[in-house]
């Protein structure tokens, strides 16, 4: 039963690695990579709700015990974030076909992407800290050949920056694991929370933390640290913009909930007031952003700020209400980022330009379209009956419990302004004076399918919350309480 | 013996980050690569410098040195050959698809 968690990780790699031998044969390979996204979400699936009925799985790879070989857990939270990539990894593999050119497509485009779903899963399923830096490295090297897949002239002048920033943020991980290694002797999670909580976490552990929050705070794109972000992930083709806006940010932020609630809980006083400030801070200028721009994409690309920033605030906050709400959020936004790109994507294909002021009057040609985008920004935006709702005020009831009344207040704010910039897409593109619409030689018919899929996917986690949200609150209650990881791994009796 | 090393380190990380902060490409390739030295450096510094034989099993040795940094160390430097010849190449192609190295004019965002 254990080994059944390795799979999210291996079928991916696998497929992938099939797929280089046959590139040139895309109705093979297209078909092909939507099977293999389809098996490995039913595989997730089962795994998960297996692991959410039973309890932690704990696989001891090569069967050396725990502290000494490499572990995988497959926790609550792991696999409902394994479940949520595998989501949208459906989505793209039915979205790309239709959408990209022949050129990327057989220049490994299937191979690059599965390789990423399966260096995210990885990630998320590792219990070993060089071992999450190994496959940081493995979804990072597939996002660098996505991002500059086609190499246009501003692909190319966005992916140096992109490379150069995460290069170098790789170099500080490995630094800040070598530092840790020297203070604890140990890379294993589960040993590490026990090494530091047995020293209570002193100055030197804190300052270990604040590294690896940078670290990871430069992945995720936080406050000072997100100015790479919105260019580069808005250069690349929509599908490959979605994934990594739903993907690739948000395992910084996992990294982030794992390492602050199991290893660095010692001193929170220090730590998550910071986070807290920060969060505030990356919350104003993610929406500042957004609301700055007349580009549809970036538009979108901006507004992963914000929603960082959310989740952040719910880790700064750490009670179980609000980490359940920053759980809850993460997964609400994994899924509409990707479905939001794959919308805008749409339309910039049918309008022939990402310019906002030159787009308007779609809603006459393509309906369907345009009421996908209303729901897709009330569901961001967070109105009740949406799933952004129910995280937002796990998270907003968690920072007023706690007397975080500023942040508190910012965070409503920045939701009513992420309405505006959203909205303005829809105002200003769908209705008014119909334009000129370029001659399109494809039909966007076959995008509605992936878009849908993720909506409706949205909205049953909004509109069925009582299924999900006993899960959850309880993903946030075992993270308060790392001993429930440290036996499951360790098996202390 | 540790202190020296740290030192060392110190140097590298200083030196890479001023090629960093340079505009040629090139030159910022190059302290990438002198960063990953200074990060490798550390990491064999940080499992501590103590004497021993090297982690190999033979009769009749009571010390050895910690294998696990080395482990470590030896992936951290496959990863970084790979992402510098990854980096290598895309300097190389943004440098005949933009015909500049100068980072001052990769900058900007033009709306297409």
């Amino acid at each position: 039963m254990t080994n059944l968690i390795f799979l999210p990780i291996l079928i991916p790699l696998i497929a992938g690695t099939m797929f280089v031998f046959f590139r040139k044969r895309l109705p093979l390979v297209r078909a092909g990579t939507q099977i293999v996204t389809i098996l490995n979400l039913a595989v997730t699936a089962f795994v998960t709700y297996y692991v959410l009925e039973n309890g932690t799985l704990v696989l001891q790879t090569g069967g050396w015990d725990a502290p000494y070989g490499i572990i995988l857990v497959g926790d609550g939270l792991a696999m409902s974030l394994i479940l949520t990539t595998n989501i949208i990894a459906v989505a793209a593999a039915f979205y790309a076909p239709y959408s990209l050119d022949k050129g990327r497509e057989e220049f490994y485009f299937y191979t690059f992407f599965l390789i990423l779903i399966g260096g995210v899963s990885g990630a998320f399923l590792t219990g070993d800290i060089f071992n999450l830096f190994v496959f940081f490295e493995v979804l990072l090297m597939a996002s660098y050949g996505l991002i500059t897949l086609g190499g246009t002239r501003q692909q190319l002048r966005e992916s140096i920056k992109y490379v150069l920033l995460n290069l170098f943020s790789s170099i500080l991980f490995v630094t800040t694991v070598a530092f840790l290694y020297s203070v604890t002797g140990t890379v294993n999670m589960a040993q590490l929370s026990v090494r530091v909580g047995y020293v209570n976490q002193t100055g030197i552990l804190t300052t270990i933390g604040i590294l690896f929050f940078i670290v990871f705070a430069t992945k995720g794109a936080l406050f000072p640290l997100y100015f790479w972000m919105p260019n580069a992930y808005t250069k690349p083709p929509a599908v490959i913009s979605a994934l990594f806006g739903a993907l690739l940010t948000k395992v910084g932020i996992y990294s982030i909930i794992r390492i602050f609630t199991l290893i660095f809980n010692g001193n929170i006083d220090y730590t998550h007031t910071f986070f807290i400030v920060l969060a505030g801070f990356t919350l104003i200028f993610g929406v500042a952003g957004a609301l700055s721009t007349n580009n549809i994409k970036l538009i979108i690309a901006y507004n992963i700020i914000p929603a960082i920033g959310f989740m952040i605030m719910g880790v700064g906050v750490f009670s179980e209400l609000s980490l359940s709400g920053s759980i809850y959020y993460l997964i609400h936004d994994m899924v509409i980022k990707a479905a939001l790109f794959l919308l805008v994507g749409a339309v910039a294909i049918v309008a022939g330009t990402t310019d906002l002021r030159k787009i308007s009057g779609l809603i006459k040609e393509f309906p369907f379209l345009g009421w996908m985008f209303f729901i897709a920004s009330l569901v961001l935006a967070g109105l009740p009956p949406f799933s952004g709702f129910i995280g937002k005020l796990q998270l907003l009831q968690g920072a007023f419990e706690n007397g975080h009344y500023v942040v508190a207040i910012v965070a409503l704010i920045t939701s009513l302004l992420i309405l505006i910039s959203v909205m303005r897409i829809f105002i200003l593109g769908f209705w008014g004076e119909g334009m000129d619409l370029p001659q399109n030689t494809r039909s966007i018919r076959p995008l509605y399918f992936p878009i849908s899929f993720l909506l409706i996917f949205s909205i049953v986690l909004g509109v069925g919350a009582e299924w999900f949200l006993p899960y959850i609150q309880q993903i946030g209650v075992d993270l308060t309480d790392p001993s429930v990881y440290i036996d499951a791994v360790l098996k202390k009796e | 013996m540790e202190i020296i090393m740290s030192i060392l380190a110190g140097i590298l990380f200083s030196a890479g980050v001023y090629l960093l902060l340079q505009r040629q490409l090139l030159k910022i390739v190059f302290g990438t690569a002198l960063l990953s030295h200074g990060a490798h450096l550390l990491i064999l510094t940080m499992g501590k410098l103590n004497r021993g034989d090297p982690p190999i099993l033979e009769e009749g040795i009571k010390a050895y040195t910690d294998p696990l940094p080395q482990a470590l160390i030896l992936t951290s430097i496959v990863i970084s050959f790979g992402v510098t010849s990854f980096l290598l190449v895309l300097a190389y192609r943004a440098y005949r698809t933009n015909k500049t190295d100068n980072m001052e004019q990769l900058r900007g965002s033009d709306h297409d």
